[in-house]
């Protein structure tokens, strides 16, 4: 039997916990339970009033059970009785009950409530404190509300005894960090901050720990706590060891009530007072001396009580990051832990070093020990401590050192925990990234990860090479001689296939003069990996192919062959088979001049934020990445890699397999919105597709809307699935367009890619292409936020007759959209007759609860369905003639909204889907347009002319069409344009 | 200021549960300072005994778990752990844990597993004279002991 439980405990609690102890199988102990419950009930329910030591002990055994694991459900009302007993010992376990078995049963809480504030107006300290630990433990609204209002009033009393001070000021913080609301400050605030001069150092140490609470949520109001809390940390600091009695720990002065004073100064900046200011930094120093005196005593305890202080001091002089001094010594102190013999002390050394090193103060200092860091990343054997290695490495990490601190990365990457490597994998393609002086470096690494760890390295990293060799001419033909060499290997990582056939296939021409590297070599080798390849890595392939006919015509029979056969002309995955039918289609159809045109190089991708950095931020949770790579001031990381720099407004990374592999580049969503510069304006014009491209040759319909689509895995695309008709709410349920809508949609008339919308949650980006009366939208919805979205649905909706007119589908998208996260949603559009209005697009979702809801007029315009037509002069001057009836004419003479700059004008002509006929108006200042609108009911044609007159900075337009609604609307589009 | 510095300091020393199992993985003691429902609790409770008995002495006594960290220390057959923030102060919960078991043993005179099964609604009294709504409430072992001295002086 325990020494304390003689002649006090509950005998037969005792020998029923012996009972159980000797069961020896878990039946035997439920039915032991089973047993005692049933005698309990009894009991409870027997005629015979128990005696309160019978009630204490049942009401015991229950809470034993319960703690067992068992479900109670009987007893409450007993426990609460206990509460009003007179005696400690009832009283304590009727508490006990009730903390551990909350049940919101409204009227047992109005019981317990009321036997709580007898308790608490009891003038009894320990009744009191047993009261206060109860609201402390349950820490409910109710007891908020019934009792938030006396405890400051309990606490702040001259007459408390110590101990219920301590008690009611953490009761009261438990209170206020569940409901603030209900705690009101008053005049009780200014005297608790005064509880830091208090004498007993236990309530100095409870109301420390209120107070920092407090002063988070208002910090101006609790100012004052400053200078009290240095002159105390002063006091305890400069004690000597055996000064504080009690409070000593190991010969440590206060340990606890140290580190809680530190952490409550770390809510302010440093001081403003010049004395306080003195006074701390002394304390602050004097921590840093003791440190290297001798230590009192061998055991772990003393320096364990000793170090927790000096961590959070150390702490303390990073936040304030202000004494170059202090940091540089804290550094030095932290330098020596890292050799330390006790593991605890390298892991909180490697820890804390990694906030020293963004510093700029003590950055170089920390780079120092980078030897002593690597070793440990090499030799440690607790992993928790490698870790901490790596991210030092990581953080310490600048042009200086990079190579070094990449190699090492690398190296330990080979035997890194499973649970790691992820991690390893995008800190080293960032440090790769962020500090490469020369690309070839950066592409050996990446292909180094892929080689080591190819499982860990995810689509953002090997995305990220890509769109870095495509942006920059001097590295790819470097990049596709290591590539090469790279899968010459015989077992190699199937990512690295993925990025050896996309650089092959674009940049296979620049070592193809090698006959080591020709071009049929170059397709073995590629085609041999090709049939152990997963599905999305056979579809990059079968593109790299048809670049290679563009690429190498003397491939163009192999390939042909490749395509042709069955395995992948009818291959079961429908993706395959696709582009099986495209490719070998687009081959043998398209002349040499198109295919170069289609299958042109990529642009250079617009420079965003590092899809990697999101990815590691959003591992590592918000403050890591912040704390790890916002916080570097090193200037010299700007200049370079410019572009790899986080940029903190944009959030939305779209996925980039959307422009990965399109055969075709269009800009992505992101990219900003067309300025009145006229290069701009052309290579968006150029980039949309028919329009600019009309000569593509009769491929089928489906070819052609395919080819736009994103070959990503994940959207196994619309020819086969049924796409779910657009569910129409009626026009009533769904708010007008926004007053912007219709600005947004005339800027998406000549053109056809573009950001539609974007406000502080969501960017909606659309790429959209059409060909005859049939198009296909898709729209890009960004998450910009770091909040999931909830019930995100998207629907289109025809307003009037419009569903006549035209035909929507759309897909259904995911109903939640991740923080930073992007979905696509597909649009399948038919014209089916000539229409006035736009679709309109209505977004509605959930954010942190709130519902949001948006309506937008859709891109969806008539000169969308355009063909252009080119005729001769003598031809488009007979049909104007035609068409010379009043009401086919439709015409407006008005001013320029922008410079009249006559490339601009051009390319605008040709987005708005008309052909351009030269040499047909005697003046060649004017501009001469014919095309055809496709309808699946009718043919409308159209003739268009405009004048500028660059001296009255006018315009005058002219429409003639076959139908007069047409030509009006046609002439008010286009003349908004200009 | 950089921002990952101000989150730091917008944690306080802050319990999330304190934790007394066994090696073979019995509670002794459990006592939550965050709403959790039963079976997130036995979820807990599982976890954290696969996290901590599988690290030998040369480990460090503190492991990330989740998003926090257990600082945690073996005496004999027990560990005892304490959930904080991973920012927290370690070494200062690991003194915490020490001088907590002081004080057991002084209470039940070199206190053994046992004491902490047959007596456990006394060692709630223990700890909430030690710990109280997750943070330290005293930290003196003689005012502690003399505390529990006068409650079990009373009927």
């Amino acid at each position: 039997m325990p020494a304390v439980s003689k002649g006090d405990g509950m005998r037969g609690l005792a020998v029923f916990i012996s009972d159980i102890r000797n069961c020896k199988s878990k039946e035997a102990e439920i039915k032991r339970i089973n047993k005692e419950l049933a005698n309990i009930r009894s009991k409870f329910k027997g005629d015979k009033a128990l005696d309160g030591y019978s009630k204490k002990k049942y009401v015991c055994k229950l809470l034993f059970i319960f703690l067992l694991g068992h479900d109670i459900d009987f007893g409450h009302m007993e426990a609460v009785n206990l509460l009003s007993s007179n005696k400690y010992t009832e009283k304590q376990i009727g508490y006990l009950f009730i903390s551990v078995l909350v049940n919101s049963n409204s009227e047992l809480i109005r019981l317990i409530n009321n036997a709580i504030k007898n308790d608490l107006a009891s003038r009894n300290p320990t009744f009191m404190c047993l009261a206060l630990h109860c609201i402390a433990n349950v820490g409910s609204r109710e007891m908020g509300e019934a009792f938030a209002a006396d405890i400051p009033r309990i606490l702040v009393a001259g007459d408390s005894m110590d101990s219920v001070k301590q008690s009611a000021a953490l009761c009261l913080l438990r209170l206020y960090k569940a409901s603030p609301d209900l705690v009101p400050m008053g005049e009780w605030t200014a005297r608790v901050v005064h509880l830091l001069n208090d004498q007993h150092m236990g309530v100095v140490t409870a109301a420390v720990s209120l107070i920092t609470c407090l002063c988070k949520k208002n910090p101006d109001d609790f100012k004052t706590c400053i200078s009290l809390a240095v002159s105390r940390l002063s006091r305890i600091v400069s004690s000597a060891s055996t000064d504080l009695q009690d409070y000593t720990y190991y010969f440590v002065p206060a340990p606890w009530l140290s580190v809680k004073l530190l952490r409550l100064l770390q809510c302010y900046p440093p001081p403003e007072d010049a004395a306080v200011k003195g006074r701390l930094v002394e304390c602050l120093e004097t921590v840093l001396n003791k440190a290297q005196e001798p230590p009192k005593s061998k055991k772990v305890q003393h320096s364990n009580a000793k170090n927790a202080i000096l961590f959070e001091t150390i702490s303390l002089i990073i936040h304030y990051d202000s004494e170059p001094n202090l940091l540089v010594r804290a550094c030095n102190q932290l330098g020596q832990f890292l050799q330390h013999r006790e593991t605890n002390l390298r892991y909180l050394a490697l820890e804390s070093m990694c906030t020293l090193a963004s510093s700029e103060f003590s950055h170089e200092a920390v780079k120092t020990h980078i030897d002593t860091v690597i070793n440990a990343l090499k030799t440690e054997r607790d992993v928790s401590v490698r870790q901490r290695a790596a991210d030092l490495l990581y953080a310490m990490c600048d042009r200086s050192n990079a190579k070094q601190i990449v190699s090492e990365m690398l190296r330990y990457l080979e035997t890194a925990d499973y649970a790691i490597r992820e991690e390893i994998v995008l800190k080293v393609a960032i440090l790769a990234e962020k500090y490469a002086v020369d690309y070839s470096w950066y592409v050996d690494t990446i292909l180094n990860l892929i080689r080591i760890a190819g499982d860990y390295v995810s689509e953002e990293v090997w995305y990220r090479v890509l769109q870095i060799v495509t942006n920059r001419d001097d590295v790819q033909g470097y990049a596709a001689k290591t590539v090469f060499e790279a899968l010459q290997a015989p077992a190699c990582h199937e990512n690295m296939v993925k990025v050896g056939g996309y650089i092959l296939g674009e940049f296979g021409n620049l070592i193809a003069g090698d006959p080591r590297s020709s071009p049929p070599v170059q397709f073995s080798l590629l085609h041999s990996k090709f049939h152990l390849c997963s599905v999305a890595t056979r579809a990059l392939l079968l593109s790299t192919y048809i670049k290679f006919i563009n690429l190498f015509p003397e491939t163009k029979a192999t390939i042909q062959g490749v395509l042709r056969a069955g395995s992948q002309l009818r291959n079961a995955d429908v993706e395959l088979q696709q582009r099986a039918v495209e490719y070998l289609t687009l081959s043998s159809v398209a002349s040499t001049d198109v295919l170069a045109t289609v299958l042109e190089e990529m642009p250079p991708f617009p420079e965003r934020e590092s899809s990697i950095l999101a990815k590691l931020k959003r591992k590592k949770g918000p403050g890591a990445g912040s704390a790890l790579d916002d916080g570097r001031r090193d200037p010299s990381s700007n200049d370079v890699n410019g572009g790899v720099e986080p940029t903190p407004s944009t959030v939305s990374t779209p996925s980039p397999s959307a422009d990965l592999l399109g055969l075709r580049a269009a800009p992505p969503p992101a990219a900003p919105p067309a300025t009145s510069g006229a290069g701009n304006l052309l290579v968006d014009v150029f980039s949309d597709g028919p329009a600019a491209q009309p000569s593509l040759g009769p491929t089928p319909e489906e070819a052609f809307l395919s080819e736009l689509e994103p070959p990503a895995p994940e959207s196994p695309m619309a020819l086969l699935a049924d796409p779910a008709p657009a569910a129409d709410p009626g026009p009533e349920d769904i708010g007008p367009p926004i007053p912007e809508a219709d600005e947004l949609l005339n800027k998406f008339v000549c053109k056809n890619n573009g950001v539609l919308f974007e406000n502080q949650l969501l960017q909606i980006g659309v790429k959209s292409e059409f060909r005859q009366n049939l198009g296909r939208m898709y729209l890009f919805y960004g998450n910009k936020t770091s909040v999931q979205f909830q019930n995100f649905s998207p629907t289109v909706v025809h307003p009037g007759d419009l569903q006549t007119q035209l035909a929507v589908q759309t897909k259904r998208v995911a109903a939640q959209v991740d923080g930073g996260a992007q979905v696509q949603q597909v649009l399948n559009i038919e014209c089916l007759r000539d229409f006035l209005t736009p679709p309109l697009l209505s977004v509605r979702f959930r954010y942190g609860g709130a519902p949001q809801s948006l309506t937008l007029k859709l891109p969806v315009t008539i000169n969308k369905f355009f063909q252009p037509t080119e005729m001769a002069a003598q031809d488009f001057f007979q049909r104007w003639k035609q068409l010379s009836l009043p009401q086919q004419e439709a015409q407006k003479i008005f001013k320029a909204n922008h410079p009249m700059d006559a490339e601009v004008t051009k390319a605008k002509l040709l987005g708005f889907g008309s052909a351009l006929l030269d040499n047909v108006d005697p003046n060649p200042e004017n501009f001469v347009g014919a095309g055809i609108i496709q309808t699946k009911a009718l043919q409308v044609g159209c003739l268009l002319r405009l004048e500028p007159n660059a001296q009255a900075q006018m315009y005058r337009l002219t429409l003639r069409t076959s139908k007069e609604p047409v030509s009006r609307h046609l002439c008010e589009l286009l003349a908004q344009q200009f | 200021m950089g921002q990952g510095k101000c989150c730091k300091a917008g944690e306080g020393l802050e319990i999330r549960f304190i934790l007394i199992q066994n090696r073979a993985g019995k509670t002794r003691l459990a006592k939550w300072y965050m709403q959790f429902d039963d079976d997130e609790k036995q979820k807990l409770i599982e976890e954290v005994h696969a996290v901590v008995t599988v690290r030998d002495a040369k480990h460090t006594n503190f492991v990330e778990f989740r998003n926090f960290k257990i600082i945690y220390r073996r005496y004999a057959g027990l560990y005892f752990c304490i959930c904080v923030d991973v920012n927290d102060n370690n070494l200062a919960y690991l003194e915490a844990i020490h001088n907590f078991v002081e004080v057991l043993n002084e209470y039940f005179h070199n206190v053994c597993e046992l004491d902490l099964v047959f007596n456990f609604y006394k060692v709630y009294t223990v700890v909430d004279e030690m710990f109280l709504a997750g943070e330290i409430r005293e930290t003196s072992q003689t005012k502690v002991l003399k505390q529990l001295l006068m409650l079990q002086s009373l009927e």
